[in-house]
């Protein structure tokens, strides 16, 4: 039997399951091959959902469903928290089981973990919506807001879609000036670095809209501490910023695993980046954010990963040798206000083109997002 | 031929794609007591230009930049 372990039932992790389960069916069905998914939250997760939720477009439920529902009956799903990873022995250690399991492949898909706690005073005094509770309170809070100062701040890098908080920053001027209110509320949008966005393409095009909307930009903008009582953010540069809604991009963090299993610092797996095969040891991928690879931590990069991963695991259960690579391959929406969007793609060393926006590419994005389900099966 | 700054801490981020490196080094500034060498290894080009932009803009110093075979070596002091 050549069992194949998944861990994290993310896009990437949900995605590679049901491909494997098309691409080796004869193989599982005959008993040589196991594809089994592990995954500690019995929920999948949509987590670009969460950008609507602060403007009442999407619910904290429209972005879940019971991973159960997606997954092809083919794959073993083990709901569980795996607590270490022991590459020398080819072997799991899960919470709920005494028996370690054993893999001859694995593929870690453990993604990113939000961490605003390592900035002093996000947490008590910053909002974000990269989740389902920030999402939900940053909903509440903008219902309430009517005057003064809304500063989003990009305090982590790398963090999840890129692209959300240049997003963010254009619909909430939108859904503001919708609202009458625009005229009393002051927009600043902040990056750590000496643009608006890592990618210059992005950072050009951003940079002009804030311009024709209004919205000041702060760069070089490395928040260093919030003050909550006084509503104060200070930067390491020494530049100091009143708010009276804090919208932050947290700083995030990889896998606890990652790291314990001297995969890679930081909790990112070091890997090939177009193998996507671990470059600590053998037998051994790793996909989506989890995966250190010079392009965006985005849910189109988890996708194309999946696809050369499982491409890849299939050969080598075959006994063949693999010849599929990623190429870099990302493809993101940009939400550009409340009804018009663009969308870009590239890959590796490619700087990409930003489209004009429109309401057509609006509605396209709204329309994937429904679709990604399918996606989520492995049909699209 | 220039005299290589001597570095306390080496950071490897050989690799990572802008603004990967510059935000290696700030991570690590924040560490770092005042007068502190630090090597910033990167193969990136624009953090030739990017990370001396910000060593001014945060009040730290810039040593040194290296070329070498695959790479640069940006040194800098922490102030």
């Amino acid at each position: 039997m050549h069992r194949i372990a998944i861990v994290g039932g993310g896009t990437g992790g949900t995605v590679l399951a049901n491909r494997l389960a098309s691409e080796l069916r004869t193989e599982i069905e005959d008993g040589e091959v196991e594809v089994r998914l592990i995954t500690a939250d019995p929920n999948h997760v949509y987590k670009p959902t969460f950008l609507y939720v602060p403007f009442g477009k999407k619910t904290v439920d429209d972005a879940t469903r019971p991973i159960e529902e997606l997954i092809d009956s083919r794959v073993t799903l083990t709901i569980d928290e795996v607590t270490d990873v022991n590459t020398d022995r080819n072997r799991l250690s899960l919470a709920d089981r005494t028996t370690s399991l054993r893999y001859d492949q694995l593929v870690l898909a453990t993604g990113a973990t939000l961490e605003p706690e390592a900035v002093p005073g996000l947490a008590e005094g910053g909002h974000h919506f990269y989740g389902p509770d920030g999402a939900e309170a940053l909903r509440d809070e903008l219902a309430e807001f009517t005057e003064g100062h809304l500063v989003l701040s990009v305090v982590g890098v790398p963090h999840m879609c890129p692209a959300a908080p240049v997003e963010f920053t254009l619909m909430v001027d939108d859904w503001l000036r919708e609202r009458g209110r625009r005229a009393d509320v002051d927009i600043t949008y902040t990056y750590p670095i000496n643009r608006a966005h890592g990618l210059e393409s992005i950072a050009d095009w951003a940079t002009d809209r804030f311009e024709e909307r209004g919205i000041d930009v702060e760069t070089f903008f490395n928040v260093d501490e919030i003050d909550p009582e006084s509503e104060v953010v200070e930067t390491v540069e020494g530049t100091e910023l009143e708010y009276d809604l804090f919208v932050a991009i947290p700083p995030h963090r990889g896998s606890d695993l990652v790291a314990d299993a001297g995969l890679g610092d930081d909790g990112w797996v070091d890997v090939d980046r177009h193998t996507l095969e671990a470059t600590a040891t053998e037998d051994v991928y790793a996909i989506g954010d989890a995966a250190d690879v010079p392009t965006s931590k985005a849910g189109s990069v988890a996708h194309y990963e999946a696809g050369v991963v499982a491409d890849r695991i299939a050969s080598r259960a075959r006994g063949q040798t693999p010849t599929a690579t990623y190429d870099g391959k990302t493809v993101c929406f940009l939400e550009a206000g409340m009804d018009e969007a663009t969308f870009i793609e590239f890959e590796y060393g490619e700087e990409p083109y930003v489209r004009e926006p429109s309401k057509p590419l609006h509605w396209a994005k709204l329309g994937y997002n429904e679709s990604y389900w399918l996606t989520a099966r492995g049909l699209l | 031929m220039t005299d290589t700054p001597t570095s306390d801490v080496t950071i490897d981020s050989k690799d990572a794609s802008c603004p990967g490196p510059l935000m290696d080094l700030i991570g690590k500034v924040k560490t770092l007591d005042s007068g502190t060498v630090v090597e910033l290894q990167t193969t990136e080009r624009n953090s030739t230009t990017d990370v001396p932009e910000w060593l001014e803009e945060a009040g730290h110093e810039l040593l040194e930049i290296e070329e070498r075979d695959e790479y640069w070596s940006i040194y800098l002091e922490v102030n």
